[in-house]
This record gives C-alpha cells, structure tokens and sequence, in this order.
C-alpha cells in the first residue's frame, strides 16, 4: 500500500440504502493520486460507455467526495467533488476548503463514492467506520446557515447520547447543500461552513437530485502514516513561512481583488463584461477590512496564511447580512458585474448567494447576462415576472437569485445556467443572444478576462481547458508550461489549496511533499508528460462525449465567448481584444501538443501511449 | 467551532479550586508544581469521565483510542501552542506568570464560549445560529 492513504474508500448506495468499502490498486493510486484525476478514472471505468446517455441530474449519476494523499498535511484540508457535471456533461474536479477531508480520512477514508438516489431526503452521518444514512426531512429546505445550525446540533446529539462518558465533541465537519441544491439548479453548489463551496461543476444539484442533503463526518482516528514525517513536517513549515512573508496577501487574501484587478489589471467583469475597468475607489479593500471585516484572520484546517475573512454588514438596508468573505470571484461577480459598487451591498448579496446555496460565480454570470438582455430591451419586465432588473439594483438582484434557487417563474429558466438559458431565451425571441452568454461549454467564465493581456489568464486559457470557464484550471502553451493545466490537475488531485503560503513557493515543492508523504518519487517532469496528461485525455474525452442534453463540437465551442473579441470599451487597456486568427492558431497548437487530432478529439496513438486503451475505443464515434 | 467565525481552544485554565482533581475517583490528577498544570497519571486514569463533569467547562478531553484523559499540561512551562502563536505573527498567545486571577471565569463550556463570542462578533444576528 502506498503511504498516505488511509487504505479504503467508502461507497454508499443511496437507492438500496446500503454501503461497502471499496479499494483501488496501487499503481491506480499512484497515477491518479487523488481528487480530481481520481473522479475522473472512476467516472470513466464505471460510466463511459453510457456517458452520452447518463443524465447528470439522473440516478445513475455518481458523485464523489474526494480528499487526496495531501489532505490534512498540506497546509488547508481541502476535498474534491466531482461526477458527471450538470453544467459542462463532463467532469469537473471542484474543490473546498473546510474540514472534511480531514475528518475523512481520521475515519479510515479516503473518500466517498455515492450512488443511487434516495427515495426522500437523507443525509450521511459518518463516524468512523459507522455510517448511517439519516433521515433530512427536518432539514430540507432550510437555507446553508440553518443546515449549518441544525447538523452541528444534530451530530452533536448523537455524539454525546452514543458516548455518554466522552465529554464534548467537536462537530463533525459537514457538505451539504441550500435550497438551490435541493432544486436541482445547475448553479447550485456544494457547501462547507457557511459557506465555503465547491463551485464550478454544479454538484449541488446533483446532490440534491440524489435526494442528499448533507454528509456529516467524525473521524477520530490518526491521519494516515506518511512516509517521512520529519521532512512533512519541514515542507508544512515552508509553506508557513512563506506565508509569513506575504504579509498582504495575509491581511487581505483575495479581497483586495474588487479594486485592483479592474483599476490595475483591466480584467474584472463588470455588467455582463461589457467593461473590465473601473477605478471605483469606495470599492477598495480598506473599505471592506474598515466597514465589514469583523474577523481578519480565519482559515482552513491548519493553514497558517488566514486569508479568509467574515464580513458582516453594520449598518443601513441591509444590516446584519453576513458572509465568509467575500473574496475577489463573490466582490466581481456579485458586485460590478452586477453593477454594484457598494461593498455593504456586494456583502448582502454574497450571504444571500450563500444562504441559497448558490455558486456566487455562476448566478452572478446569469444574471448579468439576464442584466444585459433587459438592457438591450430583449428581456422585458415582463418576461422578468415584473422584475425590474437595472445595473447595480441590488433588491432586484437579491429578488431574481432567490426566484434561480427556487426555480420559480423566469428563475426556473435561469437556473439553467447562462448557456442553456441563451439557447432558450434565443428560442424564445428568435434572436441569437449567445454572444452575450460569457461562459465556455456550460460554465460560466471566472472573474479573471483576458483582453488587457495583464491578468494570468492566457487567451486560450478558457478555450481549452476541461473544465471549460473554471479560472482555476486553465490552459497554457506548452501544454506544460507554466500556467499548464496539468498543474490544476495535480493540485486538485494530491490537493492542495492555490493560495496556502501565498505566493512565491518553490516550484517543486508541491511534488516533494507529495513524495514525503507518500514515498514515492514523482517529479514534475514526470507528472507533466505522464499522470497528469492521462487525467486531462479522460476529462476531455467525457467532455467531448458530453450529452444528454447538449454536446460541444470543439470547432465551435472551443473557443473564448465572443465579448472577448470586442475591444475593452474604457480604462488604459481600452481597444485591446483577443484576436480571432491568433486564438485559432493557439488553439490548433494546443490540440497538437495535448496529442489531439485538428478536430480536438485525442488521438488514438495518444491514448494508447497513456494505457487509455478504454477512452479510445470510446472516442471512436466521434472520429468519422 | 459551533458557529463560524467564533472558534476557539477549548483548553484547561488551571481553575484556583481544581474541581477536576477533587472529582477523580482514581487519583489520576495532580497538580504541578512547577507549572500549576492539571497533570494526569494514564496508569491510574480508567477513563470514568467523572472529571469532564466535574470541570465548569467540561473540558477534559477522552482520547478516542487509548481511552485516557488528556488536559493540558502546559508543556512543562514551555508552551508550544505560544511559540507557533508567536512565529505566525497572530499574537494571541503570551506566556504570563500565574498570579492572583480568577482562572476559573475561563472553564466555560463550548456553547457558552459560542454565544458570547458570536454575539460580540455578530450581534443579535447570532441568536440564530446558537
Ligand atoms: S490559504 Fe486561504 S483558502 Fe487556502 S487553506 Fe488557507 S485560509 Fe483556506
Ligand atoms: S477519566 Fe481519568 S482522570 Fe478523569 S476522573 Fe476518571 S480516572 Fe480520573
Ligand atoms: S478547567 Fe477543568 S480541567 Fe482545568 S483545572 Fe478547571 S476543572 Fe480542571
Ligand atoms: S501546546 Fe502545550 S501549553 Fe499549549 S495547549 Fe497544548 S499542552 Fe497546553
């Protein structure tokens, strides 16, 4: 067995009410590691032969919850979720901070594979090697903060009745979802403390199509044995120190965004991407640390580089909303793209986000591009059920995002997320207006634009990525080049948070702390030509296959939204575009070095070379 | 942390009367003198929990494994929690020289430390997540 796993994986099959543990092979282990590339392996061995047909929102979906090899010793335990994606078809690996991957694995587990769908809402309690599937009724459809309140009282109950002599229990670290989950929005998120999520993917609407409202985990066992623990120690300690030098980042992690990367860096969405500058001075992060941090320094399980905040709203309208955060994707998103430029304003609608259990980016993408059509007199009031839904109207705002989580008149629409729903409205109004819809294959773009060429996202970095809009996996040239995404794919799979010890670590740092835990030696070389290319040929395999409802032809949707291609409209960038016949050509570069035919599709001798003899024969249709 | 935001250790403050002491049926605890931390014998310690209830603020912690008390012992006057408190620049911690002081005030339960600490932080707000 490789060191640094905790041995076993746990399988819940929520339609017979049943569970088992389940194991993978070494080598499985060592070339998938974790996380992400694990979801992707087993996705593609259980369901690639009927992923055309497989209705993510479906049954026969399954979702997975998993840690890597790193979780709980690099610092900030986070957790992978992942399955078949309601926004994209394929597979996003989507992580969150939080402590239940660290729980998880102090209760033998390596991660969560749930199948099936339950008959009525339930939700997992897990202790140890008990594991209960519990009834949710109480629960469901109660907003991320009540389902916060009312597990950790719940878990702690059965905690101190099974285990009268113990004392008190820490509560169990929970996932769980909000009433847009339970409603099967495809912008819905997977949630942790109030609410941290796993965002781009749409996993809590497949949560909620399993009828699973939450899992709850206690572990009270060690983490698993590493290989060298004196050396893990010495690498969590660099990632401290390092840390402990960026001493901004520290005090304002993310937040600092809202500002500066409109002001600075021209690359903030504001109103549906119409402009990306703006020099909204009130809009800075001393005004949120002054007027709403009401604690500076909070973080994950034992991250020393505290870059979460809460934010709290004191005073006026809306007074005593609260959020963990906002960090930079929740101040653009739900702020200037909004038009908003109001932090307190920014705050409530980021706890409104939260407590519908929305993802911030993804509603905040719909709606803006809704904003834009009732601009453009394409959506009247009417069509926006009397809504009338003008730049930088936060009651209008709140009032749509609340109709998305309940899937109520236009929110029902809505809910389908920006692409399905251009399509729709395009219907509709027998009007193209995808070229208003920024996202890329189903999902939303993040808060990162690339025409002022002055932010990290490369202009092919949406267009290839598979996972499509997800500004934390995006593409590069060389396809191992230093913003490669074979980087997010080893990240998201031994899991690792982007931002623990802040900027500046050393690059191999993350490899050779893999290696001290597991004992293995992987370079990044290695991981660059080998494990983490094979994660990326099966994700973009499933994504290619896509359906049932939709399927990407890479010739077109391989490809930045074409907002990119017009010129930024104002700030010291203004005029600058991305540029058609250079993206065509990256792009078809991008296939070449990826092993992809000029259609995008990979090739066979590709596959063959990565042992992905399976994918193949799968990609053959798609080949004629 | 039973609220968000509003953590906190949940650790031994040394109370002046020592009810943990007092309550073990076994003899288990003492008290340093060098330190004045709560020290426990694992020979002597069955794990009856009497010390959980006896502690104002149920703090004695059962270690899930070895069955045994564990109470901070304050690392024999060097506290290790201090020094990384220190080296991460957060500053929270200081090592101080016990004195006249009603130690007791710092045994709360973990619902009483969550309500004081979620209300200074949110207000009235916070009545609706204790
Ligand atoms: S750096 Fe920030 S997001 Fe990452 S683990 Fe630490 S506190 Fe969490
Ligand atoms: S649990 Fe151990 S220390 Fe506590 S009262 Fe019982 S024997 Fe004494
Ligand atoms: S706080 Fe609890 S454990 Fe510590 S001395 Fe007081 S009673 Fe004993
Ligand atoms: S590090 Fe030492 S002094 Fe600090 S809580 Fe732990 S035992 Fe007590």
């Amino acid at each position: 067995m490789i060191l640094g796993y905790a041995g076993k994986f746990l399988e819940i099959g929520l339609s017979e009410g049943a569970f088992k543990d389940v194991t993978f092979d070494d080598k499985l282990l060592k070339d998938y590691v974790g996380g992400r590339g694990l979801a992707a392996k087993i996705l593609c061995d259980r369901l690639i032969s009927k992923w055309e047909e497989l209705d993510p929102l479906g049954p026969d979906n399954v979702l997975l919850f998993l840690p890597g090899p790193l979780t709980g010793f690099f610092p900030g335990g986070r957790v992978c979720v992942s399955g078949k994606s309601p926004q994209s078809n394929g597979v996003v690996g989507s992580t969150v901070g939080g402590e239940f991957g660290v729980e998880l694995r102090c209760a033998g587990y390596d991660g969560v594979i749930v199948t099936g769908q339950a008959k009525k809402p339930v939700y997992v309690f897990i202790k140890d090697s008990d594991v209960e599937i519990r009834d949710a009724s109480r629960i469901w459809g109660k907003d991320g903060k009540e389902t916060n309140t009312l597990l950790n009282k719940e878990c702690r109950r059965l905690l101190s009745e099974r285990y009268p002599r113990y004392g008190e229990w820490k509560e169990p670290a929970k996932l769980y979802i909000g009433p847009a989950g339970e409603n099967k929005v495809r912008t819905a998120v997977v949630m942790a403390k109030w609410t941290h999520a796993a965002g781009y993917g749409g996993y809590g609407a497949v949560m909620g199509s399993k009828n699973l409202k939450a899992v709850a985990v206690k572990g009270t066992g060690p983490l698993p044995e590493v290989a060298d623990l004196g050396k893990v120690r010495r690498m969590i300690d660099a990632v401290d120190k390092s840390a402990y030098e960026n001493v901004l980042w520290r005090r304002w992690g993310t937040g600092g965004g809202g500002y500066s990367f409109a002001a600075k860096s021209s690359s903030e969405p504001i109103r549906n991407w119409q402009e990306e500058w703006h020099d909204e001075k009130g809009y800075g992060v001393d005004q949120f640390e002054s007027r709403l941090w009401v604690k500076q320094s909070w973080s994950d399980f034992g991250c020393g580089t505290n870059c979460m905040k809460i934010a709290q709203v004191k005073s006026g309208k809306f007074k005593g909303a609260i959020t963990d955060n906002p960090d930079y994707e929740m101040e653009a998103y739900l702020g200037p793209n909004l038009g908003i430029f109001v932090p307190e304003e920014n705050v409530f609608m980021a706890s409104l986000i939260d407590d519908l259990g929305l993802c911030g980016i993804q509603t905040g993408n719909v709606m803006g591009f809704a904003a834009e059509l009732f601009q453009r007199g394409i959506l009247s009031k009417n069509d926006l059920d009397g809504i009338e839904l003008k730049w930088g109207d936060t009651e209008a705002f709140a009032k749509l995002a609340k109709k998305i989580a309940l899937r109520e008149g236009v929110g029902n629409l809505l809910a389908e997320g920006t692409y399905r729903a251009a399509l729709k409205i395009g219907k509709m109004k027998g009007k193209d207006v995808l070229q208003y819809a920024v996202q890329s294959k189903g999902i939303g773009i993040g808060a990162h634009g690339i025409r002022s060429g002055k932010d990290f996202s490369t202009d092919i970095g949406y267009a290839c990525s598979v996972q499509c809009g997800d500004h934390t996996s995006i593409t590069d040239l060389p396809v191992d080049g230093a913003l490669g995404e074979v980087w997010a794919v080893f990240n998201d799979s031994a899991i690792c948070c982007n931002f623990s010890g802040g900027f500046g670590l050393p690059r191999n740092l993350k490899f050779d702390f893999y290696n001290a835990v597991t004992g293995l030696e992987l370079t990044r070389q290695k991981w660059g030509k080998g494990g983490g290319l094979k994660t990326l040929q099966i994700q973009r395999a499933l994504l290619l296959l896509g359906g049932p409802d939709l399927k990407w032809n890479p010739k077109v949707h391989d490809d930045n939204p074409s907002r990119f291609y017009e010129p930024l409209p104002s700030g010291p960038y203004k005029g600058k575009a991305a540029d058609r016949t250079s993206v065509r050509e990256s792009v078809q570069k991008y296939y070449q070095e990826a092993g992809w035919d000029e259609n995008g599709v990979p090739k066979s001798e590709t596959l063959k070379k990565l042992e992905l003899g399976d994918v193949d024969k799968a990609l053959r249709k798609l080949r004629k | 942390m039973l609220v968000p935001g509003a953590d906190f250790p949940h650790l031994c403050a040394q109370c002046e009367d020592y009810p943990c002491v007092e309550a073990c049926p076994f003899k288990a605890l003492s008290i340093s003198r060098k330190t004045s931390a709560v020290l426990v014998n694992d020979e002597k310690c069955t794990g009856c929990g009497k010390c959980i209830e006896a502690c104002p603020g149920r703090i004695p912690h059962m270690h899930p494994a070895d069955k045994k008390i564990v109470i901070c012992d304050l690392c024999n006057g060097n506290p290790q929690c201090v020094k990384v408190c220190q080296e991460g620049g957060w500053n929270v911690l200081k090592t101080v020289t016990r004195g006249e002081h009603p130690y007791r005030l710092y045994a709360r339960k973990p619902e009483e430390q969550t309500r004081s600490l979620a209300i200074k932080l949110y207000g009235e707000k916070a009545e609706e997540f204790i």
